[in-house]
C-alpha cells in the first residue's frame, strides 16, 4: 500500500466527516470548528499535490480569515445565533434527494469521464514562476486578473464596512 | 504520488454536494455561509486538481484556485457584514424572518 | 353665377368663428355676427334666385338648370362618382328664399327671444350650422351631396333641439329626434346605394338608357328614399320625434321644425319627381295614401293638445302631409293633366315655411311673454300683445284657408290635384282642411280670447287668496316682432305670386288658375271650422264645449295621447327589438365572444396563481429547485 494514498484517505475522511458535522451540527461554534478541519484538510490536499503555495493561501486566508470572521460574529450576534434549528421534514427530504441525486450523477460522470490525465509529476512549482505569472502581461499572464481582484477586495472592505457600520 | 486523479474528484464532488445539503437545510444564516464555503471550496480543490493532473506545465486552475479563495474572503466579509446589519434590524438571523423578497 | 359658392361658405365660416372663438365673444359680438351673416347670405339667395329666374327660359320653354359649381369628390367606379358642387334649379332657387328668409327671421328674432340665455354663442353657431347644412342640402347637385348635409341637418337639429342639455326632457328629445330620423335615413342610404348601384350614377337626371336597364329596382330605391324623407318629415308612423323636438328652443322650432327641415323630405320627393312620375307612379300613390293618413292623423291630434307648441307641432306634421299629397296624386309631369300637384306642394311649401315660421315666432313670443307653454297659463292675451295677436290671427287665416292670405292659394291647388285624382281624395282632403282651421282657431282662441289666466291671478292676488303678484303679460321687444310683421306681410302677399311661372312639374310655365267649385267648398269648410271654434272656445270653454269632452270622453284621450302611437314604438322597440334581438346578440357577445377571451385571462390568471406560491422569497426553495432543475437538463441532455 502507497504511503500518500494512506494520508489522502486519512485527509478524505476527516473532511468528509468534518464536512457531515458542519452541516448538521445544531451548535453554530460547533459547526464553524467542522469547516475549520474541512479547510485544513484541503490545505492538505494542496500539499499533497505539492502546491505548496495554494496550500499556505488556504490557511492564511481560509482558516486564519474566514473562520476568525464567522467566530466573531458568532460572538457579536451571540445567543441568538446559537441555535440551528433544522428545517420543515419536506425541505429536508427535497434537498438530501436532490444533493443526493446530483452528487451520484456527478460520481457517476467522474468515473465515466476519460479526463486524459497525464501522470501526475509531482513539479511543484516555484515562487518565481508564480510570481512571475501573477505579474507577467504576457500570453498565460494574470496582471489584468489580479488587479482586478485587488479593487474587488478593496471594493469589499468599504461594501462590508458601509453595510455593517450603525447609521 | 500515484492517487487516480478520480479519487481527489470524487471527494470534491462530495464536499460539495455536501454543501449543498446545507445550504437546502439549514435555517441560520451563518450556517448558510459555511455551507456555502464549502462549496467553493470543493471548487478550488476541483481546480488545483485539474490542473496538476491534466496541464502540469501551466498554471490556470493554480491561479484559479488562489483567485477563489481570495473571492472567497470577499464575498464572506461582504455577507458577515449583511448578517449583522440584519440581526440589528431583525434581532435574529433566522432565515423565516427574511421573507420580504416575497411575491 | 360662381358667386353661389359665398352661400354656403359664409354660414359655414360664422359657425367655426362663433363655435370655436364663440366663449371669448360678448353676447351682442357673437349674435351680430351671425344675423349680419345671414344678411349676407339671404342677400345673395336673393340676388342668385333673381338673376336666375331673370335670365329666362331656355329654347325647349324651361328654366335650364345650372351648375356652377361642381367637383368630383369621391370616384367609387367608372361612371359612379361622388360630386360635390352646386345646382340651381327652379325649385332649390325658391328653397334658397324660404331658407335664407326664415333662418334671417329667426335670427333677428332670437336676439330677443335667447337674451342673456345661458350658451347664447353656442346656440347662433349651431344656427348657422344649420343654416349652412339646409342650404348645402337644396343646392346639391346629386343624391349623395344631398345625403351628406341631410345628416348635417340632423346633427344641427340633434344640437339644438339638446340646446337646454341640463333639461331632462331636451336631452329625450334630441335622441329620439335624431334616433328616429337616423333610423329612417338608414333606408335612404339604402335606396341611394341601390339605385348607384344599379344606375352608376348619383345623379337626379341620370340618361333615359340608364334608368331604362335599372328599371325594374327603381321603385324599390325610390321608396326606401321616400322612407328616408319620410323620417325627416314626420309622416305617419315615424312622426314621433317632431312633437318631442318641442323641447327645444322656439326659434329654433320655427326654423327647423316648422320651416325648412322637415320640408327636406317633400323637397327630397320633388327633386327626385321625374323618376317617380316616370319609373314609379305606384310609388307616388303609397305616398299619396301615408300623406293622407298622416294629415288627419296628425289634425286629429291636433285638435286635442294643451301645449301650444305640440299643437303647432302637429299641425306641421299634418301640413307636411298636404305637401306629400300633392306630390303623391300627380299622374303625369304635365300640369294641365294630373301634374298639378306638383307646383301646389312647392307652393305650399313656400307659404306654409312663411306662415308656420310666423305661427311659432308668434308662439315663442306668447311664450316670452307668459313664461309657460300651457292654454292654462294663456287666454285673453290680446290687449297684452297686440303685435302678436294680429300677426298670430293672419297666420291662422292663412292655414286655414281664408283668401287672400296665402295658405289659401297653395291649399286651394292642392285640393285641385287630389280631386284631379280622384273625389274621395278630395272630399278627404278638404276634411282634414276644415279640421285644420278648426284647431288652428281653437288655439288662436284659448291664446288669446276667454278669461284671462292673468286676470285671475291678479283677482285672487288681490284677495290675498295667492301669495305672490303674477306676471303680467307684455308684448315683445321690437327685436322680436319686426320678423313677425315681415313674416305676416309675406303671408298676406305671398299667395298673388304667380307660382306657377317659376315652378311646375315639367318646368314649362304655368298660369294658376282658381277652381271656383273647390275655392268655394274649401272657404265654406273653412270657415265652418272657425265657426265651431268660435262657439266652442271664444268665451272659454263653454257648455257645449265640455258636453261634447264628455261625450267624446274616450276617443279625446286617445286622441290626447296621440293614439298611443309612442307606446306602440316603445313595444317595439323595447319588447320586440331589444328583448328578440338584442337581448340575445347581447347574450352572445357577452358570453361568446368576451366568454372565450375570459377564458384566455382566466386561465393565465389560474396558472400564476398556481405557480405563485413557488416566489416564496425563500432562497433556499429556490435553490432546490434550481438543482433539481439543472440536474432534469442534464439528464435529458444525457439521455437523449
Amino acid at each position: 500500500m502507497d504511503i500518500n494514498l494512506i494520508i489522502f484517505a486519512s485527509l478524505a475522511f476527516v473532511m468528509i466527516v468534518a464536512a457531515l458535522f458542519a452541516v448538521t451540527s445544531s451548535r453554530i461554534m460547533r459547526a464553524t470548528t467542522e469547516l475549520l478541519f474541512v479547510l485544513f484538510g484541503t490545505a492538505g490536499l494542496y500539499f499533497m499535490l505539492h502546491y505548496t503555495f495554494l496550500g499556505a493561501a488556504q490557511i492564511t486566508v481560509y482558516a486564519g480569515g474566514i473562520v476568525v470572521m464567522f467566530i466573531f460574529v458568532v460572538l457579536l450576534i451571540g445567543k441568538g445565533s446559537v441555535d440551528v434549528t433544522q428545517t420543515s421534514l419536506r425541505r429536508y427530504l427535497a434537498g438530501t434527494a436532490v444533493a443526493l441525486t446530483g452528487m451520484v450523477a456527478a460520481i457517476y460522470l467522474i468515473n465515466t469521464t476519460d479526463f486524459q490525465a497525464v501522470n501526475f509529476t509531482g513539479d511543484g512549482v516555484e515562487m518565481k514562476e508564480l510570481g512571475m505569472t501573477l505579474m507577467g502581461t504576457g500570453k498565460y499572464d494574470f496582471i489584468l486578473p489580479f488587479e482586478v481582484m485587488s479593487v474587488l477586495l478593496l471594493a469589499c472592505t468599504v461594501g462590508a464596512i458601509m453595510i455593517a457600520r450603525k447609521k | 504520488m500515484n492517487i487516480p486523479a478520480e479519487y481527489l474528484l470524487i471527494l470534491s464532488a462530495v464536499l460539495f454536494f455536501i454543501g449543498v445539503f446545507g445550504f437546502f437545510t439549514r435555517r441560520n444564516l451563518v450556517s448558510l455561509l459555511i455551507s456555502t464555503e464549502m462549496m467553493l471550496n470543493a471548487v478550488d480543490i476541483n481546480f488545483a486538481v485539474f490542473n496538476a493532473y491534466c496541464h502540469p506545465g501551466h498554471l490556470e486552475g493554480y491561479i484559479f484556485s488562489l483567485f477563489g479563495i481570495g473571492v472567497a474572503a470577499a464575498e464572506t466579509a461582504v455577507a458577515i457584514a449583511i448578517i449583522i446589519n440584519v440581526y440589528r434590524n431583525f434581532h435574529s438571523i433566522h432565515i423565516k424572518r427574511l421573507k420580504n423578497l416575497k411575491y | 353665377m360662381e358667386y353661389t359658392i359665398l352661400i354656403l361658405i359664409l354660414p359655414l365660416l360664422s359657425f367655426l368663428l362663433l363655435g370655436l372663438a364663440g366663449k371669448i365673444m360678448p353676447h351682442k359680438v357673437a349674435g351680430t355676427i351671425g344675423t349680419l351673416t345671414l344678411v349676407a347670405v339671404t342677400a345673395l339667395s336673393y340676388y342668385a334666385a333673381i338673376e336666375y329666374f331673370a335670365a329666362g327660359r331656355d329654347a325647349s320653354g324651361v328654366f335650364a338648370e345650372t351648375m356652377p359649381y361642381n367637383f368630383h369628390w369621391l370616384p367609387l367606379g367608372d361612371t359612379l362618382c361622388i360630386d360635390m358642387g352646386i345646382l340651381i334649379s327652379p325649385i332649390s332657387a325658391m328653397m334658397l328664399i324660404v331658407i335664407s328668409t326664415v333662418s334671417l327671421m329667426v335670427h333677428i328674432y332670437s336676439l330677443g327671444y335667447m337674451e342673456g340665455e345661458r350658451g347664447f354663442q353656442r346656440y347662433y353657431a349651431f344656427l348657422s350650422l344649420f343654416t349652412f347644412s339646409m342650404l348645402g342640402l337644396v343646392v346639391a347637385t346629386n343624391i349623395f351631396q344631398m345625403y351628406v348635409f341631410w345628416e348635417l341637418v340632423g346633427v344641427s337639429s340633434y344640437l339644438l333641439i339638446g340646446f337646454y342639455y341640463t333639461k331632462p326632457a331636451a336631452i329625450a328629445a334630441s335622441k329620439k329626434a335624431f334616433i328616429v330620423t337616423r333610423f329612417a335615413d338608414l333606408f335612404f342610404l339604402i335606396g341611394i346605394l341601390i339605385y348607384g348601384y344599379y344606375t352608376g350614377t348619383y345623379s337626379f337626371t341620370p340618361q333615359t338608357d340608364v334608368l331604362a336597364t335599372a328599371g325594374a329596382v327603381l321603385p324599390t330605391a325610390l321608396l326606401l328614399m321616400f322612407i328616408g324623407g319620410a323620417g325627416k318629415s314626420a309622416m305617419f308612423p315615424l312622426h314621433i320625434w317632431l312633437p318631442d323636438a318641442m323641447e327645444g328652443p322656439t326659434p329654433v322650432s320655427a326654423l327647423i321644425h316648422a320651416a325648412t327641415m322637415v320640408v327636406a323630405g317633400v323637397y327630397l320627393v320633388a327633386r327626385m319627381f321625374p323618376l317617380f312620375i316616370g319609373y314609379a307612379p305606384e310609388v307616388l300613390h303609397i305616398i299619396a295614401y301615408v300623406g293622407a293618413f298622416t294629415a288627419l292623423y296628425a289634425a286629429i291630434v291636433a285638435c286635442v293638445q294643451t301645449d301650444i307648441k305640440r299643437v303647432l307641432a302637429f299641425s306641421t306634421i299634418s301640413q307636411i302631409a298636404f305637401m306629400m299629397v300633392a306630390l303623391g296624386v300627380c299622374t303625369s309631369a304635365d300640369p294641365h293633366e294630373g301634374g298639378l300637384g306638383y307646383m301646389a306642394s312647392m307652393f305650399h311649401l313656400f307659404t306654409h315655411a312663411m306662415f308656420k315660421g310666423l305661427l311659432f315666432l308668434g308662439a315663442g313670443s306668447i311664450i316670452h311673454a307668459v313664461h309657460s307653454n300651457e292654454k292654462s297659463h294663456m287666454g285673453g292675451l290680446r290687449k297684452y300683445m297686440p303685435v302678436t295677436h294680429i300677426t298670430f290671427l293672419i297666420a291662422c287665416l292663412a292655414i286655414a284657408g281664408i283668401p287672400p292670405f296665402s295658405g289659401f292659394f297653395s291649399k286651394d291647388e292642392i285640393l285641385v290635384a287630389c280631386y284631379n285624382f280622384s273625389t274621395p281624395m278630395g272630399v278627404f282632403m278638404s276634411i282634414v282642411a276644415a279640421m285644420t282651421a278648426f284647431y288652428m282657431f281653437r288655439l288662436y282662441y284659448l291664446i288669446f280670447w276667454g278669461k284671462s289666466h292673468y286676470e285671475e291671478q291678479l283677482a285672487l292676488y288681490e284677495r290675498g287668496a295667492c301669495d305672490h303678484e303674477p306676471h303680467k303679460p307684455h308684448e315683445s321687444p321690437a327685436r322680436m316682432t319686426i320678423p313677425l310683421i315681415i313674416l305676416a306681410a309675406i303671408t298676406c302677399v305671398a299667395g298673388f305670386i304667380p307660382f306657377g311661372e317659376f315652378i311646375s312639374s315639367n318646368g314649362r310655365a304655368y298660369t294658376i288658375h282658381i277652381d271656383k267649385g273647390v275655392a268655394t267648398a274649401s272657404i265654406i269648410l273653412a270657415a265652418a271650422g272657425i265657426a265651431l271654434a268660435t262657439i266652442m272656445y271664444m268665451k272659454g270653454e263653454s257648455r257645449i264645449t265640455a258636453k261634447i269632452n264628455q261625450v267624446l270622453r274616450t276617443p279625446i284621450k286617445a286622441a290626447y295621447h296621440r293614439f298611443y302611437m309612442d307606446e306602440v314604438w316603445m313595444f317595439i322597440t323595447k319588447k320586440i327589438i331589444f328583448k328578440g334581438i338584442s337581448a340575445p346578440i347581447a347574450w352572445f357577445d357577452r358570453h361568446i365572444v368576451d366568454g372565450s377571451l375570459d377564458l384566455l385571462a382566466k386561465t393565465a390568471q389560474k396558472a400564476g396563481a398556481l405557480i405563485r406560491p413557488m416566489q416564496s422569497g425563500n432562497v433556499q426553495t429556490y435553490s432546490i429547485w434550481f438543482l433539481a432543475g439543472v440536474l432534469l437538463i442534464s439528464a435529458i441532455l444525457f439521455f437523449l
